[in-house]
């Protein structure tokens, strides 16, 4: 079954023989899986499709001899349809790598099935550390960000710039626990104080007597220890409550720039929270965004979409210094080798245990007052430098580098 | 009266069962022939649905029971099955047949409860209690909640055959299915099945006749439960892992628009179905953003068009029964 149609793009057609002979099958052929339809579709969707274009047209793939081919698909945040998808790829399409599904129970499956096969998988959308911890491989690089940089980063940041009392409102189950004992531990360690903590039902929709509880505590920082609809949701009531413009911040600890775009300047002004990238922070994100929103109906980057860009710029230098890309550990052990560089992420280096390693940066969201434009949304409270901003590769339990 | 109809009755069941025959042969010859152009893990994932689709009409199409919590059996069972083989190392045979076990005694669980109320009451107390089970499975630790259970391993089958071979897990895979879809056949037409028929029908009568409608019910809710069961433990051996999207609500709905678009109440009705919307799900991935939109059009296709579901208009058309 030749499966034609598709999202796919012919990005690169011309090439002069050489090079190309020794790439497996001639072609460097990119799959780019993530939600195109549900939640994550603004977060990643066809914007990370347009991305990864734009870094081979960058990259010059065409002038260099080398072959470059992208295909997208849909894995409706359902492992087994991303499974699916991603064997017959690698089976029957000869794709070389898989870059960033999002949702960790689709990208951990992709990680142990990119191992078995020896090609390459590039993580920008999903969060979770254990890609870098227990559930590390030689054949992954966990791209942008992870669950513990975000709660390190806001935990940290938020304490050292003077947040010093803690409420968490924590979503009952692993991923929220796991989020609120990270973060707490954090703003501990920094001399912070947790004055209290509430579990609330997963999913809720009422989060009235909870942030109650939390505007009496006290506390001057609410940290949100869940993810998607529930935070948003909590910023919604928040907001109606007047607890922001009492003086209490909320600090999300997994929010991304499409949440507060949809949920709007009014609703979640002095929100804090932790990213890798945004584009209004110098002068090549803006004209990287402004390229990026002519072909993405709109829409800015992502810290998502940037992350898909740096790491298939850095994927295409490795394959083309090797001049192959049929091993995928070859070529992950070259990406590790050397230090990455592109206009949009600046210097840093792939960690041992797969970890892409950079500055992280704490964000306010604006006031309606001081935004200039449509996309203008933060501004920028600390930057979390590159050394403190993941976690220690010793910390990781990632067998790669124990033994 | 009796005397009459008898052979009438005769010759319609023998005309139906050459029908059923002769369908049967040409799915197993499209099953055998199938993996040299469709892809083979595709193929499974497909068989595996097929038959959650066929456990599940056992209970709507035969008992006219609408049960929306099949994905509790579905998940909890590939759950089960995957912790089996990873954590506890069991074969793939023993696997399956933990998360089987798991499934008919959650069945018997909810059946009991639920077949006490009808019609949506029915169906409300199913959702429920597999609702229940879901947050159940979000909270539980031996889940992995959002991440699942993953890199189950698929081990060799009796200690023979090497399920890393995709072939040989294909026939595993159908293997399973054909015994369970004749199973299943056998069911519908035993007396057993007779009666559940009658009880489709008319339940006031089949009590009035001196069945214990309830303990009919019952059985045929447990057996369609296993099978669901039997359908998800396989299918975390042959993806190696096991997920929430299992056990939520949608694959309860996922599981009726099967059968739905297959034809209620037919023989290989959610067998088709099966394949058309797993087809749906992995071919339209490439489409990215409009699958959902395509699923929908599509739907509403069948509703208006095929109320008899594509396998049930086929039969209607060519009158046969399939």
């Amino acid at each position: 079954m030749k499966r034609i149609v598709s999202l796919a793009a012919l990005a690169a057609v011309l090439a002069c023989g050489t090079a190309q002979a020794q790439m497996s099958d001639g072609v460097i052929k990119i799959g780019v899986m993530n939600d195109m339809s549900g939640t994550y579709a603004d977060l990643t969707g066809p914007g990370s499709v347009v991305a990864a274009q734009m870094a081979v047209e960058d990259f010059g793939a065409a002038a260099k001899g080398l072959k470059v081919e992208i295909v997208g698909a849909d894995h409706q945040n359902k492992p087994d349809v991303g499974s699916n998808v991603v064997r017959q790829w690698i089976d029957r399409d000869k794709v070389d790598v898989i870059v960033d599904v999002p949702t960790s129970s689709v990208a951990l499956a992709v990680n142990q099935i990119v191992k078995d096969k020896n090609k390459v998988f590039l993580v920008s959308g999903a969060a979770a550390s254990d890609l870098t911890g227990k559930a590390c491989s030689p054949n992954t690089i966990h791209w942008t960000y992870d669950t513990w940089a975000l709660a390190n980063g806001t935990g940290n940041a938020i304490v050292k710039t003077g947040g010093k009392s803690w409420f968490f409102l924590t979503a009952d189950y692993a991923f929220g626990h796991a989020l609120e004992r990270d973060t707490a531990a954090v703003v501990e360690k920094n001399g912070g104080k947790v004055v209290g903590r509430v579990r609330h039902p997963f999913p809720a929709t009422d989060f009235s007597s909870f942030l109650l509880q939390a505007q009496s505590s006290k506390a001057q920082i609410i940290g949100l220890a869940n993810a998607g609809a529930d935070t948003t949701n909590a910023i919604k009531q928040a907001s109606e409550f007047g607890i922001t413009k009492a003086g209490q911040n909320l600090a999300a600890l997994l929010i991304f720039i499409s949440d507060v775009k949809s949920l709007g300047l009014q609703t979640a002004q002095g929100l804090i929270f932790t990213e890798a990238w945004y584009w209004d922070l110098n002068d090549a994100n803006r004209e990287f965004a402004k390229k990026f929103a002519a072909r993405n109906r709109g829409i800015y980057p992502s810290m998502i979409h940037a992350g898909v860009y740096s790491a298939v710029t850095h994927y295409l230098k490795a394959v083309s210094e090797l001049k192959s890309d049929a091993d995928g550990k070859a070529v992950v052990a070259k990406m590790k080798s050397m230090p990455t560089q592109d206009p949009l992420f600046g210097k840093g280096t792939v960690r041992a245990d797969g970890r892409k390693i950079h500055p992280m940066y704490l964000f306010e969201v604006k006031k309606p007052a001081e935004s200039k434009g449509p996309w203008d949304l933060y501004k920028l409270r600390a930057t979390i430098p590159t050394e403190e901003a993941f976690r220690p590769i010793k910390d990781g339990g990632c067998p790669l580098v124990s033994g | 009266m009796a005397v009459t109809s008898a052979p009438i009755a005769a010759a319609g069941r023998q005309g139906q069962s050459w029908s059923h025959v002769i369908a049967f042969v040409v799915m197993v010859g499209f099953f055998a022939i199938a993996p040299l152009f469709i892809y083979p893990l595709f193929l499974m994932k497909a068989l595996c649905f097929a038959l959650f689709a066929c456990a599940f009409n056992l209970l709507l199409g035969y008992v006219g029971l609408l049960s929306f919590g099949h994905a509790l059996y579905f998940g909890w069972a590939s759950y089960l099955s995957a912790y089996a083989a990873k954590a506890w190392g069991f074969p793939p045979e023993f696997a399956i047949l933990t998360g089987a076990a798991t499934a008919a005694v959650l069945g018997l669980i909810a059946g009991s409860i639920a077949i006490r109320r009808q019609g949506i009451y029915f169906a409300m107390i199913t959702l429920a209690l597999a609702q229940m089970m879901y947050f159940f499975a979000v909270q539980a630790p031996f889940t992995g909640g959002e991440d699942g259970i993953q890199s189950v391993p698929r081990g060799w089958l009796f200690g023979l055959f090497d399920l890393r071979d995709q072939m040989t897990m294909y026939i595993a895979v159908l293997t399973i299915f054909l015994a369970c879809f004749l199973l299943i056949y056998r069911i519908i037409n035993s007396p057993f099945g007779e009666v559940l028929k009658a009880i489709r029908e008319n339940e006031q009568r089949a009590i009035s006749l001196g069945y214990k409608t309830d303990r009919y019910k019952l059985m045929a809710f447990v057996l369609s439960a296993t099978f669901a069961g039997v359908a998800g433990a396989t299918k975390a051996i042959v993806f190696q892992l096991a997920s929430l999207t299992d056990v939520d609500w949608p694959m309860s709905g996922e599981v009726v628009l099967m059968a739905l678009v297959g034809g209620l109440g037919t023989v290989f009705g959610p067998v088709a179905g099966a394949f058309i919307v797993v087809a749906m799900q992995n071919y339209l991935a490439q489409v990215g953003q409009w699958v959902l939109v395509i699923q929908g059009i599509i739907f509403v296709l069948c509703v208006l068009l095929f109320r008899r579901g594509v396998v049930g208009e086929l039969a209607h058309y060519l009158r046969i029964r399939l």
